[in-house]
């Protein structure tokens, strides 16, 4: 399940700076084009979503998240972008602190381990969840984080991180009906906007 | 008989296939950086695929240092095709089905353009050493030229490779209205230190053959063959990487064997390889040339006017870029390509930077590399959509 994460689109201005770092195919920076007239770049290191990017006529630039970002001076974009990518990283509170000196605003997306799927499939299974969202088997799986969106809020107030907005994500019965509940266990994709 | 013509159709086929070269004259005096003025010039081209009705599909190729303009395609007389072969030909990345593609020999080079093996107008003998200092901007001023005289006014890219690049770049400062975008591989905005050393040795390399005579060789009849040989030995070491010539030669033996009790001489393949690539080279380039474009590398500071700062530089630019770098180039390496996009990126120009893998050191901008092809097709295939929209 894709989620549609068009609405942050009013989290941004027109014809802004902005650095969406893992950008994957480069849809949404073409989107944020076409919709907004931003000037964006995109990070991304995998050769096909390259390829993608370079295809779709979106600035991408070939570089490693984990090997830093020291080449972007402070505060040079108006909004930093992480879409899905955070829970990949080696270091995530370090990542958004880069986050935060690159860009004036961040917007971070990441799966919520909280989500009542995840949550039965350890309790009853005994297994680490394979689910749609998170599919991949412990051993080869990119993400090598496993949080919830209050774990994630826990560690934006230790850094002196502001959450502007958020919004979660879900799909399908009864997900979509019990979310306002239970955000914890019906969030399946938690979207962050932040500043320092 | 039959067998001969059907090896030569193979040959052609998916390339330019037989191509020649143009020459032009261009009347209008150009006044070099050195300010020196040539009141005319000579300039030997070569085009492929078919500009279209509004002017707008034209791309640039520029070469490099030991480049000329037979980039694509095959002469009548000759095995081997131009030297981006790869690159340029129908359906390839530099598409000649869909661009029409100008590749020009500059001026101080030694492929018929004029240079130092010329006939300066003034004395009647050939310049030599005599012929005046260039910049990459003075090859720039030089296309321009040719660019008025093949009535286009706006390149749709400019594209090239190591000092190549260094001229796309060029461009974007200097006549920001006239690209829509510059292709910048295996590229630097200045020499290193060590860069301009190298460059240094193999110049006093062709300085120190007898033969060389100042530069007079022309006129006394001779040529500084070794001393040419030699300064390409060494620059051909810089252009390749220690884990390809591992691969290649290893510490293979040419002739002899290293046992003990033996005094017969033993000579390693890198050896022999080294010599024939300079042998090769020095039946074909102009020693004078040599001189003339390695100074031109090394005087090269794309920033140096606007007070070393590579961002108010890149700021007069109004073209988009795409920045490609080797992994194994150590004379250009992907340090040197990455300061370039966060320059462009930092004045608020669009860019895009692919760092491709390859141990192929310098060459690999040369060379048939999957992921490079790619990245380069698709690239200039989004920009021949835009331009065949717009018709």
């Amino acid at each position: 399940m894709k989620h549609n994460i068009d609405f942050i689109e009013q989290w941004i201005e027109p014809e802004s700076r902005v650095l969406d770092l893992g950008c994957g195919d480069g849809s949404l920076l073409a989107s944020l084009r076409e919709q907004l007239n931003v000037l964006g770049y995109g990070l991304e290191i995998d050769p096909e979503s390259i390829s993608s990017c370079l295809a779709k006529g979106v600035n991408i630039i070939e570089q490693d998240l984990n090997k830093g970002l020291k080449n972007f001076a402070d505060q040079s974009f108006d909004t930093v972008l992480m879409t899905q990518t955070l829970q990949t990283l080696r270091y995530p509170h370090l990542v958004l602190d880069e986050i935060l000196r690159i860009g004036s605003k961040g917007i971070v997306t990441f799966p919520n381990f909280g989500h009542w799927r995840t949550r039965t499939y350890l309790s009853f299974r005994g297994r680490m969840p394979v689910t749609k969202q998170l599919s991949y088997q412990w051993y080869d799986t990119p993400n090598i984080h496993f949080f919830t969106y209050a774990d994630f809020e826990a560690l934006c107030k230790q850094r002196n991180i502001n959450i502007l907005h958020r919004q979660f994500l879900t799909h399908g019965f009864p997900d979509t009906l019990l979310r306002p509940v239970w955000p914890n266990l019906f969030t399946e994709i938690a979207v962050y906007h932040l500043s320092r | 008989m039959s067998l001969e013509v059907s090896d030569k159709q193979k040959d052609l086929s998916g390339s330019m296939g037989l191509v020649k070269p143009q020459k032009v004259v261009i009347e209008q005096p150009l006044k070099l950086a050195c300010g020196v003025v040539l009141p005319s010039h000579t300039l030997v081209y070569e085009t492929y695929g078919t500009l279209n009705k509004d002017k707008t599909n034209a791309i640039l190729i520029c070469h490099a240092l030991s480049g000329n303009h037979h980039a694509a395609g095959f002469y009548e007389d000759e095995s081997k095709p131009g030297w981006w072969d790869q690159y340029i030909g129908p359906g390839k990345p530099i598409d000649s089905d869909r661009f029409f593609i100008v590749c020009v020999n500059n001026i101080g080079s030694c492929f018929g353009s004029t240079g130092p093996t010329s006939e300066n107008p003034e004395t009647g003998t050939p310049y030599g050493a005599d012929f005046p200092p260039l910049r990459a901007r003075d090859w720039m001023e030089s296309q321009r030229l040719l660019m008025e005289h093949l009535n286009i006014s706006c390149w749709a890219a400019v594209v090239g490779g190591s000092l190549g690049g260094m001229q796309a770049m060029r461009w974007s400062l200097e006549y920001p209205d006239k690209l829509q975008h510059a292709v910048v591989i295996a590229s630097s905005m200045k020499l290193t230190a060590q860069n301009i050393a190298f460059n240094e040795i193999a110049r006093k390399a062709i300085k120190s053959d007898a033969d060389f005579c100042d530069g007079n060789y022309l006129q006394e009849n001779k040529v500084p063959y070794r001393g040419l040989a030699l300064a390409r030995m060494i620059g051909h070491v810089t252009y390749l990487s220690d884990e390809l010539m591992g691969q290649k030669f290893g510490r293979d033996l040419r002739v002899g064997d290293l046992l003990q009790g033996k005094t017969e001489p033993v000579e390693f393949q890198i050896e022999s390889y080294l010599n024939y690539q300079g042998d090769k080279f020095s039946d074909f380039f102009d020693a004078n040339s040599y001189i003339l474009i390695t100074k031109m590398l090394d005087y090269f500071d794309l920033a140096r006017e606007y007070d070393h700062d590579p961002v108010a530089a890149f700021s007069h630019a109004q073209c988009k870029f795409l920045v490609v770098s080797f992994s194994s180039d150590w004379r250009f390496s992907p340090v040197r390509s990455q300061e370039i996009t966060d320059a462009l990126i930092a004045a608020g120009k669009e860019v895009s930077y692919i760092a491709i893998d390859s141990d192929h050191g310098h060459d690999a901008f040369l060379l048939p590399n999957q992921r490079y092809q790619n990245a380069l097709g698709s690239y200039l295939s989004k920009l021949a959509d835009q331009i065949e929209g717009a018709q």
